[in-house]
């Protein structure tokens, strides 16, 4: 799709909302480019949120969203809990249908648009909860990489139940006292990112959103290697304030301390042979794109 | 956005010609052939231009899961996979179906039971997913045996619920699913059901259809919901005010959704009225005693019926088709004359016989039973001796015949 399919009709115009009449003017639909730097000049693809003041999940979906190389071809699939909050105001198509199915469901959607759209780019990515991913969805998500479906699986790991109120998952590290874990988590936090590369994921990566412009070249990869090559995995810390007793602004500091090198949170990247190969060529097709915008500019 | 452009009298690329599905299903020429239930399955599908289906095994609807599998190394559907578990195919099949597509699966028993809570989110997301229910044991102790109570439990889901006697019935309603689940003013999910093995495993004379026609292709633009192929403009899935916003829009938007299934549900009515010629079939209505049943158990009312004609006692028939619609005037209309109405079932509970009870004027006249479970055989004996019992009427222990 492109911003040519959401044009108002002239005649209705002034009775459509303004979010939209401002996603038709200024909205990064089909542009090459897009980017988190885009954040703040041109129409998000998300608008406001529900999300307690000052949730890193709200900075992970912005920018999240304003990285999806094709936003216009996107559908996501998301699952009860905190981020389903945010799901009502995301301008791409966005299924919300169980807990724990949004990696059945995203393997039966990916299918279906493989066969209606044959010849096109149609995009998938999950976006769910530590508790959906790893817990009650579990087989599911890795039952999707056994099959290698080509969409992008990404859990936002608060490393607890966030919408129920703060109880124990499967994320969480062992020994945090937590609703339902009242002398403290008795084992690991399970190791899904290991488990992930085992299952066949081709780009598996471990971070906090801390940083924009890290946000958006692992979204970047994570969707091309799954569109060309398979299944790709990111978890992403987005802890939960609320939960740990930290205030609205305090998130940041957080994720920053959680990513120290002998952290659970240190950057962690695994890439699979096929996709190093996708990665570096499409890394010399963008130097290449690049140069010649500047030649044409320069020549202008 | 929608092709409004007629595809009828085209080819798709198995060469089966795109056919007006009326005149397929009515006019086409017909061939005999002598296949299990599970077979005739296989050979709808065929004929259905499915997109997707998606397959898990379980007893006794694994041999129709496997042989539309061989349809899809055939090349007569877009895709085929077998999923994780009958919670997984259902989501599976819900993506597919989100993804505009025409979806197509088998469960049974305990498979629909896990899959249960897929199907009230199928219905209230509008998703025209057709699901074969080929009905066995659910409780414990475990059995695979045909027992009808999981009918019960889809009931209530918000969709569409048929019940099939034979094979033939089959054939012709899954191809008329499609029709009437599919319209714009419908758009639910149907179960088809039937009585596993009775119906799966037995062989029977089934009329085909022409293999070069087909079905033609499901129009996802049709969808009163936008489907999620991002080839609309955007939609946010559920708008700010329906979960966040204020608790009272939030419930009150629910509130009418969930009435809104349930008209779709009513809407169907006309639809399965024109496809299925009425959403039950009758004999002899103007007989005091009646039975009134659904799937299997019809054929054997139909033979009790024969049996106690010979000993001097008439009695009509009334095939419940469809159970979602529910056919409330009909069974009132059909049962009016009716002073003894016997419900066979293949299930412990009786729940066909609550559902009439609750609809007709003077429910007393219900006598539920008899009812097998369990994965027990009905003999027509057994409907003739509660009939007789009833009446006051003097028959054979069953018991007692040492058989
Ligand atoms: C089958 C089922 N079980 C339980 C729930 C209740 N539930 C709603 S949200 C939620 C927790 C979500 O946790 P997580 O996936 O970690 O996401 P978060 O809220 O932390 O972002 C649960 C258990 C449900 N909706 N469905
Ligand atoms: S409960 Fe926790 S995860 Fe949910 S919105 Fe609040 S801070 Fe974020």
């Amino acid at each position: 799709m492109s911003k040519e399919r959401i044009k108002i009709s002239e005649d209705l115009y002034d009775i459509m909302p303004s979010d939209y009449q401002d996603l038709v003017k200024s909205a990064t639909y089909g542009k090459e480019d897009r980017g988190w730097k885009d954040i703040g000049n041109s129409k998000e693809l998300i608008e406001q949120h529900s999300l307690c003041a000052g949730c890193p999940e709200s900075m992970a979906f912005r920018y999240i969203l304003a990285s999806l190389p094709n936003p216009e071809d996107t559908v996501m699939v998301g699952s009860t809990g905190c981020t389903s909050l945010v799901f009502p105001m995301v301008a791409v198509h966005n299924i919300h249908s169980l807990f724990g199915n949004q990696n059945a469901i995203a393997s039966g959607l990916k299918r279906a648009l493989s066969v209606r759209f044959p010849d096109r780019v149609k995009d998938v990515v999950v976006l769910a909860g530590d508790g959906a991913t790893v817990d009650i969805g579990l087989d599911m998500t890795l039952q999707a990489w056994f099959r290698q479906e080509k969409f992008t699986t990404i859990c936002f790991d608060n490393e607890l139940y966030a919408n129920t109120g703060g109880q124990e998952s499967g994320l969480m590290q062992k020994g945090f006292v937590a609703k339902m874990a009242p002398v403290g988590k008795l084992f690991d936090k399970v190791r899904l990112p290991e488990i992930a590369r085992e299952s066949g994921c081709h780009y598996v990566v471990n971070c906090t959103v801390s940083k924009p412009s890290l946000v958006e070249k692992v979204i970047r990869n994570a969707v091309h290697v799954a569109r060309e090559i398979g299944p790709t995995y990111l978890q992403l810390y987005t802890p939960c304030i609320l939960e740990i007793g930290k205030n609205s602004m305090e998130g940041l500091q957080e994720m920053r301390d959680s990513e120290k090198p002998t952290e659970r949170f240190a950057y962690k990247e695994y890439i699979s042979e096929p996709a190093k190969q996708l990665l570096a060529e499409m890394t010399a097709k963008e130097k290449e794109r690049k140069a010649a915008a500047k030649q044409l500019a320069g020549q202008a | 956005m929608a092709e409004t452009k007629s595809v009828i009298g085209t080819q798709n690329k198995k060469g089966q010609t795109f056919t007006d599905p009326w005149k397929m299903l009515h006019d086409a020429p017909r061939t005999p052939s002598f296949f299990t239930g599970s077979e005739v399955i296989k050979e709808a599908v065929r004929r259905a231009s499915c997109d997707v289906m998606i397959a898990y095994p379980i007893t006794p609807q694994s041999e129709a899961a496997a042989l539309i599998g061989e349809l899809f190394a055939e090349g007569y559907i877009g895709d085929y996979f077998r999923g994780e578990s009958e919670f997984a195919v259902m989501s599976q099949c819900a993506g597919a179906a989100f993804g505009g597509a025409r979806v197509f699966t088998t469960t049974a028993g305990p498979g629909t039971m896990r899959a249960m809570e897929n199907f009230p989110m199928w219905a209230g997301a509008r998703l025209p997913i057709q699901m074969i229910v080929t009905c066995r044991g659910i409780n414990s102790p475990l059995s695979i045996q045909p027992d009808t109570l999981e009918i019960a439990y889809l009931l209530n889901t918000g969709m569409l619920v048929w019940h099939a006697e034979t094979a033939q019935d089959f054939f012709d309603w899954i191809l008329k699913g499609y029709m009437v689940s599919e319209e714009p003013d419908v758009h639910l999910p149907l179960a088809l059901c039937c009585d596993g093995f009775f119906v799966t495993h037995t062989k029977d004379v089934v009329n085909l259809t022409p293999t070069d026609m087909c079905l033609p292709p499901y129009d996802p633009y049709r969808s009163p919901v936008p489907c999620m192929d991002m080839e609309c403009p955007p939609v946010r899935m559920m708008r700010d005010p329906f979960v966040m916003k204020s608790n009272y829009i939030s419930y009150a938007t629910h509130a009418s959704w969930q009435q809104e299934i349930w008209a779709a549900v009513e809407r169907s009515r006309k639809h399965s009225i024109h496809w299925l010629n009425g959403l039950i079939d009758t004999e002899n209505t103007d007989q005091e005693i009646l039975i009134v049943a659904s799937g299997t158990a019809v054929s054997q009312g139909r033979e009790a019926i024969r049996l106690l004609e010979d000993e001097g006692v008439r009695c009509g028939l009334v095939k419940v088709k469809t159970l979602r619609p529910w056919p409330e005037e009909e069974i009132r209309e059909a049962t009016k004359n009716a002073k003894h109405i016997f419900v066979p079932e293949f299930n412990v509970t009786g729940w066909l016989a609550k559902e009439i009870r609750a609809t007709i004027p003077n429910p007393h006249r219900v006598h539920a039973g008899p009812h097998v479970c369990g994965g027990m055989t009905m003999p027509p004996e057994i409907i003739v001796q509660e009939i007789k019992t009833a009446l006051g009427m003097k028959s054979f222990s069953l018991a007692g015949r040492g058989s």
